[in-house]
């Protein structure tokens, strides 16, 4: 066994480029494990906590990449280290990355009309290249998480002042007009705007109004802490007023975590003062009974908003097809043991853990985009691997009787999440076969037909592997609930 | 374009950090603008204090 490693003094490369180069590694003749990673103190521990922390990479700094490589023997591994240095000097040739501007000042003098600025570097410089932008009159797509909240506090004062929309940090997905930025579905534009806090919850929403065929005007993304105290829900009451004035928008879909009690005042009367039909889906939030439809659940929000366009009448339904749960349900009897979610949407798991629990009681429900999880390691939506991992695990253990997942398409989303996730699916599955134990395995996809996976595809994919898909992520948990609890059937699914 | 244009027109981006988004704009038909972005000399703090100088100026 031998690790070699290597530091690149002042070669900063994103994280996708280094998951790409990290995986190639691991293929390597000879290689049982592989890093390529910047030097931040993060990613030190990291190291050392995989026990690749080897002396030359100790004094690497966070602008210099690392790669270090475990494998069989020292010939492997230094042919293994050579091929990468050779795959970096194969990419920066190929995309041009020598002929780039060095900072935004100087993309901006090439191209002086720009009016957009999409961030997505670390979250210790985001808010400097964010608040570089809005000075110089961009408005900002700010993806970066970790940025601190006194920073989003005055990038947000700052673009306000300007007239300008910082939408972020941690702003995962929006659309500004027929352009989705970010993690975005690709759904027809319509005469419905949305306002998100969740990026995944905008893509939930924006896929089931194309399914409902509906399109969206915009959709503008404010960032996770936009209804916080402190933030004071700056961008998220600015975006409702620019979709208030939106000709093409009929109606209006916020979507965010419970408002803080301080900004609730100031969120309603923007929702008054739009003067067209607001549904508001604050999951985890009870209607105030002031301004807006309050509606509980993704599915709801999106529904409820359609409902209004079509001035048709609405109430939620646990399924849109309670005949066809309730056969698949007989079918495949009831499940036993705990209920494990295992997500790479932050929000479609907080949705499933506010249906299952007053069902269910406590539950363990990861979101495994979470920053415990995503250190030094690219978003799952990215590299389905990490939760493939994390499958396997649950199919190890034996009290786990139902696994519950999320699967988000989309742009700039991996090109096959279903396929990683159905060959541990499956392997868990045979795992448990030969205990002699089942393992009930219950999916939701967001996506549509037009994304780059297409839907019906990853949907056959999870399928074939023996996974239950239900149409949503809150069916998907209602159906798990009623799988360990049939006494539940008369509550959610009626008499038969 | 400020707020009051109401969002429509063309996109001319600035793309500072994951190429993946640049491709996918590109996709879609905007303009987009590369930046080779890399951390600042000195770390984010040397940066940040930089910034701060800009705005008493």
């Amino acid at each position: 066994v031998a690790v070699r490693a290597v530091v690149r003094r002042s070669f900063y490369q994103d994280s996708m480029v280094l998951m790409s180069v990290a995986a190639r590694l691991r293929r390597h003749p000879g290689v049982r494990e592989a890093a390529a990673l910047m030097g931040t103190p993060a990613n030190h521990a990291l190291l050392a906590s995989a026990g690749l922390a080897a002396p030359e990479v100790k004094t690497a700094a966070p602008g210099d990449l690392v790669i270090v490589v475990d494998a069989d023997s020292d010939a492997a591994a230094a042919a293994a280290v050579e091929a990468a240095g050779a795959m970096l000097e194969e990419r920066a040739r190929t995309v041009g990355v020598q002929r780039r501007p060095r900072s935004l000042e100087a993309a901006l003098a090439q191209r002086p009309d720009a009016n957009l600025a999409v961030i997505s570097v670390p979250g210790a410089w985001a808010a400097l290249e964010a608040r570089t932008a809005l000075r110089r009159g961009l408005h900002v797509f700010l993806f970066s998480d970790n940025v601190p909240l006194a920073d989003e506090v005055d990038l947000k004062r700052l673009a306000a002042e300007r007239g300008l929309l910082c939408m972020g940090p941690d702003c995962g997905t929006a659309y500004l007009g027929a352009v989705g930025l970010g993690f975005a579905n690709v759904v027809p534009r319509g005469r419905i705007g949305c306002v998100a806090a969740s990026g995944t919850g905008l893509q939930a929403v924006a896929s089931r109004l194309a399914m409902l065929g509906e399109g969206i005007s915009h959709g503008i993304g404010v960032g996770g802490r936009d209804l916080s105290a402190e933030v004071g829900g700056t961008m998220t009451t600015r975006a409702l007023a620019v979709l208030a004035r939106d000709a093409r928008t009929e109606a209006i879909v916020v979507i965010s975590k419970p408002p803080s009690p301080a900004v609730l005042p100031a969120l309603e009367a923007a929702i008054r003062a739009a003067g067209k039909p607001v549904v508001v889906c604050c999951l985890g939030a009870t209607n105030p009974g002031g301004a807006g439809t309050w509606v509980g659940t993704l599915d709801d929000a999106a529904d409820a908003v359609v409902a209004k366009v079509r001035g048709s009448a609405w109430s939620p339904r646990a399924f849109a097809d309670p005949g066809a749960v309730r056969a698949r349900l007989a079918a495949l009897g009831p499940a036993h043991g705990t209920i494990c979610g295992l997500y790479t949407g932050g929000t479609l798991a907080t949705e499933a853990r506010l249906l299952l629990e007053p069902l269910l009681g406590p539950v363990r429900v990861l979101d495994l985009g979470a920053d415990e999880f995503t250190v030094g390691r690219p978003h799952p939506m990215l590299d389905p691997e990490a939760r493939a991992a994390q499958v396997r695990e649950a199919g190890h253990d034996g009290h786990v009787g139902v696994l519950l997942l999320d699967v988000v398409l989309g742009r700039s989303a991996h090109a096959d999440p279903a396929g990683p996730l159905a060959r541990a699916v499956r392997e868990a599955r045979e795992d448990r076969r030969r205990a002699g134990r089942g393992l009930l395995t219950i999916a939701s996809v967001v996506g549509t037909e037009a994304d780059p996976q297409g839907l019906s595809r990853q949907v056959d994919t999870l399928r074939a592997a023996g996974v239950e898909v239900l149409p949503s992520n809150a069916e998907a948990a209602r159906f798990a609930a009623l799988a360990l609890r049939p006494d539940l059937t008369p509550a959610l699914l009626g008499a038969s | 374009m400020t707020l009051d244009d109401g969002l429509e027109g063309p996109l001319r981006v600035i793309n500072v950090g994951l190429d993946l988004f640049a491709d996918e704009l590109e996709a879609q038909g905007a303009a987009v603008e590369r930046v080779d972005w890399r951390p600042p000399a000195g770390g984010g703090d040397v940066a940040a204090l930089l910034a701060l100088l800009e705005d008493d100026a």
